[in-house]
């Protein structure tokens, strides 16, 4: 019995070593959310973060559906690129940035002028193909979100389409609607409304991979392979404002250099995907849970 | 009926059925609750547990409810620190009583109170009977420093090899008194800061807020609050092994006023956090400086005592490396309360410098999330080891011997380092893996310590059980238990 426990023990703790194959093959599911289209959210009060303070915004914009895909950033870089908008420079994909105003604020860092990251070249997570001359997305990857882009990457997407990011309050607005809801759906989580840690999706490998991201809009009531999904739009239609990837929003704080994303990710669990969670990252910071979306 | 009182005597009159009384409300509770998230959660008990007790979970009280959870199983711990106190430390029996008493309704008020606020539907009534509950333990506070007053001659030091003042009072005693009173101070710190800016209805948690560049009184004083309570309840338990292991000599003489001192200005920092927030971190690194050098000098005395004795006990007059280590490995209970304290350093102190010292070159560049994952652990791990060894010792005078006592006193040590090791290294996983390939060590570090904790909790029951069967004996060891003082475990009285 003794030498039986420890057995089991050293199998256990070998299978949790299993290598990380970053290319396993993942299955490919069309959605049929369009990644092109868009969602109005009607200027008015809302109710923002925990403690449901009324905030009032009084205009109409619209957000896209879903967020950017790997397709769409890599026809912008191929037309981008072509322009002269951002260049390639020791393995990444940079652009110009004006800078902010520095307050020397406590643990605040300078940003000045200059060319700064968008995306990293030589990263294998980055779901992106390079012949030399154009970029494609992997074809299993195509319709999910972009990665492994930095602020500044996803800023200069949103500007060269004359779009841009959604501040952290629009973000909210179009997440949450006009009541109080905690979860872009609703006020409960199933582990089939969104791409969260354990949510046992058909990307999800725990053993070795993780989490993976799923498809834009996924978890629309489809059933995929067996996997039945919850439809969960926000109140305005717009798919997987909570999990899957974190989102950039545009706000820039005075004494700090730190940027903020919403929405939780597939690597999180359920308490983050509450809509007035934040998290923060340098601008340049690049990771396989941050995507984003733009505004209009 | 006779048998029903005389048990009810010892749960809640007798120090020892006291203890044991909040040591078991602790494990139920920590049992009970943190079925509600992480694996247990993962495993669908959660979902079973929320069915079955009707607890009403509203996404947007969480914070609130963790925090009436933390405060709640805080108050248990600061009673046992109390109970064990107002027995060890010399003081009129009337104090005793009162003190106890009027703890032991506060922190049952706490938990009544708190949780059924907080997981059963907000009844404000109840959120009453907690604040009345946090108030009678803060009046027990100020009854336990009344009766501490060090400055009296019925308590100055008659056996000198104990650290004592040129007048002869007892810097041991002072230290207790010094903490107690930092400790109230301390408590008025969250208190009325939360009550006035929050006014009970905005409730985050510290770690949400580090990264914000200018925070707001509430949030200072918050932050102050939480960190300087586990450090004095750590403080406190320290001077409680100080007691325990009869520390004394030139160590003790030269430990005892670190602690004080210690524990005063790592207070007064804290306190400074809110006003002068730049000068208050030197404070605090300098009084949590003095503060750990006392500890490290008690953790000297306790193994070299360890060893000298057990050396003499086998009739060796002198140890060799080996010979040395066996024999201060023989008693897990007496080695484990000092052990852990030393772990503390790698899992807590030293992380806690690090992360300090290279927060803007490295974990300020990681997302907020990563760094929150630091500072929660970070904290967890120093309540948890302070709990450790507050049950090592607990296990000691509740009398397990032999076999129970190796295998309990080691599987709390292996098992919680093990656990908090395996959580340290998840915490810092980013220094060494890329984001992407972190899977694995995120399995085999959740693994141990899931392992860890289990085995813990395991030991804890199995302790929990012994007793309770214990309590269906008409003779168990609960009816010589009522009789008996934590003072007869100090192997030499002063």
């Amino acid at each position: 019995m003794k030498n039986l426990s420890i057995i089991i023990f050293f199998v256990l703790l070998l299978t949790a070593c299993a290598p990380v194959d970053i290319n396993h093959p993942a299955p490919i599911f069309d959605t049929g959310i369009d990644p092109d289209s868009w969602a109005t959210i009607p200027a008015g009060e809302f109710y923002q973060g925990q403690f449901n303070k009324e905030v009032n915004l009084d205009y109409e914009y619209e957000m896209m559906v879903t967020n950017v895909t790997n397709r769409q950033f890599a026809e912008f870089l191929n037309k981008a690129l072509n322009d002269g908008y951002i260049k390639i420079s020791e393995n990444e994909i940079v652009g110009y940035y004006p800078g902010d105003e520095f307050h020397g604020g406590r643990h605040e860092e300078e940003i000045t002028a200059g060319d700064y990251i968008h995306i990293p070249l030589d990263d294998p997570v980055l779901r992106l193909d390079f012949d030399g001359t154009n970029f494609s997305a992997q074809s299993t990857w195509a319709n999910h979100p972009m990665t492994m882009v930095s602020w500044f990457g996803a800023k200069a997407y949103c500007e060269y389409y004359d779009w841009r990011l959604p501040s952290e309050l629009e973000w909210e607005k179009a997440a949450r609607g006009t009541d109080g809801r905690p979860f872009p759906w609703g006020e409960t989580i199933k582990r089939n409304n969104a791409n969260l840690i354990n949510s046992r999706d058909p990307f999800e490998e725990m053993k070795s991979l993780g989490s993976r991201t799923t498809p834009v809009g996924f978890y629309n009531g489809n059933t995929y392979d067996g996997y039945q999904t919850i439809d969960s739009p926000s109140p305005y239609g717009i798919y997987d404002m909570a999990g899957n990837v974190w989102e950039w929003t545009s706000n820039v704080y005075d004494e700090q250099h730190y940027r903020y994303l919403r929405g939780g990710s597939k690597d999180v669990y359920e308490n983050y995907l509450r809509i007035w969670i934040r998290n923060s990252a340098m601008p340049s910071f690049t990771s396989p849970g941050f995507g984003f979306r733009c505004v209009r | 009926m006779q048998a029903i009182k005389d048990r009810f005597n010892f749960l809640f009159k007798s120090t020892k059925g006291l203890i044991l009384v909040a040591i078991a409300l602790c494990a139920i509770i920590s049992a009970f609750f943190g079925s509600l998230s992480g694996p247990m959660a993962d495993l669908g008990v959660k979902e079973i547990i929320v069915n079955t007790f009707g607890i009403d979970l509203v996404e947007a009280e969480r914070e609130g409810r963790i925090i009436m959870l933390y405060h709640v199983i805080a108050m248990a711990v600061i009673a046992i620190e109390t109970y064990i106190i107002t027995d060890m430390v010399p003081m009129k029996e009337h104090q005793r009583v009162q003190i106890n008493s009027t703890i032991t309704f506060g922190y049952l008020a706490a938990i009544f109170g708190g949780l059924l606020f907080a997981y059963w539907g907000t009844s404000w009534i109840l959120h009453g009977v907690y604040i009345a509950g946090l108030t009678l333990i803060f009046f027990a506070g100020c009854l336990l420093v009344y009766a501490l007053w060090p400055w009296r001659e019925e308590y100055k030091v008659k056996n000198k090899e104990y650290a004592h003042s040129r007048k002869g009072f007892d810097m041991e005693r002072i230290a207790f008194f010094a903490t107690a009173v930092v400790t109230l101070a301390s408590a008025i710190f969250g208190a009325v800061p939360g009550s006035f800016y929050g006014n009970g209805f905005f409730t985050f948690l510290a770690e949400n807020v580090v990264r914000e560049p200018v925070k707001t009184t509430l949030q200072k004083s918050i932050i102050g609050h939480l960190h300087i309570m586990l450090a004095l309840i750590a403080i406190m338990c320290t001077l409680i092994i100080c007691r325990y292991m009869d520390f004394k000599g030139i160590l003790h003489k030269i430990a005892m006023p670190f602690l004080i001192f210690g524990a005063i200005v790592l207070s007064v920092g804290t306190w400074l956090v809110v006003p002068f927030e730049g000068v208050a971190h030197a404070v605090i690194y300098g009084g949590s400086t003095i503060a750990m050098l006392g500890a490290l000098l008690l953790v000297i005395y306790s193994w070299r005592k360890i060893i000298r004795e057990g050396l003499a006990e086998k009739g060796y007059k002198r140890g060799n490396f080996f010979r040395s280590t066996a024999i201060l490995l023989r008693d897990p209970l007496k080695f484990g309360v000092t052990w852990q304290m030393v772990f503390m350093n790698f899992t807590v102190s030293g992380v806690g410098i690090f992360v300090a010292v290279k927060l803007d070159e490295i974990f300020r560049k990681w997302p907020f999330m990563d760094e929150k994952l630091i500072l929660t652990g970070h904290w967890h791990i120093l309540a948890t080891l302070t709990a450790t060894i507050l049950l090592l010792y607990y296990a000691d005078f509740a009398g397990l011997k032999g076999k129970a006592r190796q295998w309990f006193g080691w599987s709390i040590i292996i098992f919680s380092d093990l656990a908090f090791g395996a959580v340290t290294v998840y915490e810092m996983k980013r220094l060494f893996v890329e984001e992407a390939f972190q899977q694995p060590v995120v399995n085999i570090t959740t693994f141990l310590g899931d392992i860890g904790l289990v085995i813990v909790l395991i030991a804890l029951a199995a302790l929990m059980i012994w007793r309770l069967i214990d309590l269906f004996k008409k003779r168990g060891r609960w009816s010589q238990e009522i009789h008996e003082n934590l003072e007869s475990y100090v192997e030499e009285r002063r």
